[in-house]
């Protein structure tokens, strides 16, 4: 299949929606399609672009959804967008964040045939407005399969749009994390547990990992944790005698093949958030990483690790359970081999291998009933196009 | 002049709402096929030990009219959960393992055809409740399109154990 994807968001800047898009584009390649992405590149630098991306112009800054977002939009990026689709000779075209007033819209506007698209904000405000303008309706409604990356998303969707959407979440790229070599001086002989995530976020729940480990230090003197990411650790910390605290490590915020490493690292990884974590990123590149996983037993958390199957579980914010958890997984290595297979397994229904399957999928659904004859792909749209529009519109 | 031009737009877009019906309904009936060949090769492996019950709702699907289809459907997706939930790991033997995985595609294909589908009815029903398009009759001669309301949750069917050497 030849599957073209359009992401709005400028390629140089990382963000959720770019690497969703590069990491779908990989999975896909890797299953036998061709696939070319189209995306606004500015000038950021970086590390250079992937062979499968075709720049779609400079980014500019427009403040959209709460936040500023770089996009790409206006007669010049809509005259380039109906280039890649006629020259492009796609299947399928693949749209994500079709309301983005940038690439995506143009596009969504610019194509006639089989569309697909996937829907990620889960901001109810920002879609109100838009989604009652005729111009949107209208690109809307020529979108053959809708994705939503969450339930939240879909609701999102729903309540402004109408319809509905599959539910395809976002996947891990299971492979990156799979093996990598500890960080040197890791996991060393006397125990040690990990944390990865913001600091200084209480909801990440470090301060409760810290008073576990304050409880657990005296009996086990050589016991280390390790914690990695970005903000301030001092409130953590204050849970933390001051005579323990060279046992607890700042490695700060880590690049992704430190972050791969980091994972690998210690004998027991630690997810302690309190709550509202849809989907736990971090718990699921644990998993990859087969870590032997002891997390907090919110929903999510107890969704992603099967109940308990794949990790152990303690009750949220609670510090004594923790402590007796992570006590009994650092005395049994038989255990932690048993969880690390079983969080391997586990994480495959999130790998990108499974999820892009899944996209593919919805791909041949929305082919199948393209016509009786040979499938006429993706085409520009016959009628007044938006280069035209645009153009028509500026004095 | 103008005028003319936007009733031309707005009978090409509902054209386009009609043609996007008709091709997610060919797709949702494949969909359809598919899932009843992917159960009747399952039950003919005796991969599952409620086969009778799946066979049974199998061909009622298979051979309900149009006034039936749905609950048939419906019906199919029940009896598809009760047999491969219930029948746990040491129901499906190796044997049925590719025939199993099928089944396991084609139930979240019928999901996503049917989502697809009904998602293309709403917007065309939406489309021709507006004013200007009844009173130009935009429509021409085209029915109204129906949703088609079934149950059609997937059975969550245990991924296959792989080891970890394979990731």
């Amino acid at each position: 299949m030849r599957v073209g994807l359009v992401c709005p968001y400028a390629w140089d800047v990382p963000g959720g929606v770019q690497q969703h898009v590069g990491d779908l584009a990989e999975a896909l390649t890797d299953m036998g399609h061709e696939v070319s992405v189209l995306a606004p590149v500015g000038d950021a630098g970086g590390s250079p672009l992937p062979d499968y991306l075709v720049p779609a112009g400079r980014p500019v800054p427009v403040p959209y959804n709460g936040s500023v977002a770089r996009l790409s939009f206006g007669p010049r990026a809509a005259s380039r967008v109906r280039r890649w689709i006629s020259e492009g000779g796609f299947d399928v075209l693949h749209i994500h964040e079709p309301s983005a007033p940038s690439v995506s819209l143009l596009a969504c506007w610019a194509a006639d045939g089989p569309l697909v698209a996937t829907f990620h904000t889960s901001n109810p405000r920002s879609r109100a407005m838009a989604m009652g303008s005729p111009a949107l309706r209208s690109a809307m409604e020529k979108i053959n399969g809708r994705i939503a990356v969450s339930e939240s998303a879909r609701r999102t969707l729903v309540e402004h749009l109408g319809g509905d959407a599959v539910l395809i979440p976002n996947g891990v790229a299971v492979r990156r994390f799979a093996r990598a070599e500890p960080l040197p001086g890791w996991p060393g002989g006397g125990g040690s547990i990990g944390f990865l995530g913001r600091l200084d976020e209480p909801r990440k729940g470090l301060g409760v990992l810290l008073e576990a480990f304050a409880l657990m230090a005296p009996e086990r003197p050589d016991l280390r944790v390790m914690v990695a990411g970005p903000g301030d650790p001092a409130a953590a910390m204050a849970a933390v005698p001051e005579h323990l605290r060279e046992r607890v490590v700042l490695l700060g915020r880590l690049d992704d093949a430190d972050k791969a490493r980091a994972y690998h690292s210690a004998d027991v990884f630690c997810a302690p958030n309190l709550g509202g974590e849809s989907f736990g990123i971090v718990l699921t590149e644990a998993m990859a990483s087969g870590a032997a996983i002891v997390a907090s037993d919110i929903p999510a958390f107890s969704a992603v690790l099967d109940g308990g199957g794949a990790g152990e579980l303690f009750a949220t914010g609670d510090p004594a359970h923790l402590a007796e958890r992570a006590g009994a997984l650092l005395d049994d290595p038989g255990r932690r081999a048993e969880l690390s297979r079983a969080a391997r397994r586990a994480v495959r229904a999130y790998d990108w291998d499974t999820v892009a399957a899944d996209v593919a999928h919805v791909y041949r659904t929305v082919l199948t009933g393209d016509g009786d004859g040979p499938p006429l792909g993706v085409r520009p749209d016959g009628g007044p196009n938006a280069t035209a529009l645009l153009r028509g519109e500026a004095p | 002049m103008l005028f003319g031009f936007y009733l031309s737009w707005r009978a090409r877009r509902i054209h386009r709402l009609h043609h996007r019906v008709d091709a997610a309904r060919a797709a949702l009936d494949a969909a359809l096929d598919r899932r009843h060949a992917a159960v009747s090769a399952l039950v003919e492996a005796g991969g599952t030990g409620a086969g009778r019950g799946l066979s049974e709702a199998v061909t009622a699907a298979r051979d309900a009219g149009e006034e039936q289809c749905e609950m048939a459907e419906s019906a199919l997706s029940r009896a598809l959960r009760e047999a491969l939930e219930s029948s746990g790991s040491d129901g499906c033997s190796k044997l049925s393992g590719p025939r199993l995985n099928e089944v396991e595609s084609a139930a979240k294909g019928v999901h996503m055809a049917r989502t697809f589908y009904n998602d293309a009815v709403a917007d065309t029903r939406r489309a021709r409740r507006s004013r200007l398009v009844r009173l130009f009759r935009l429509t021409g001669t085209a029915a109204l399109p129906d949703f088609f309301e079934i149950d059609d949750q997937p059975p969550s069917v245990l991924f296959l154990p792989v080891e970890p050497d394979t990731l």
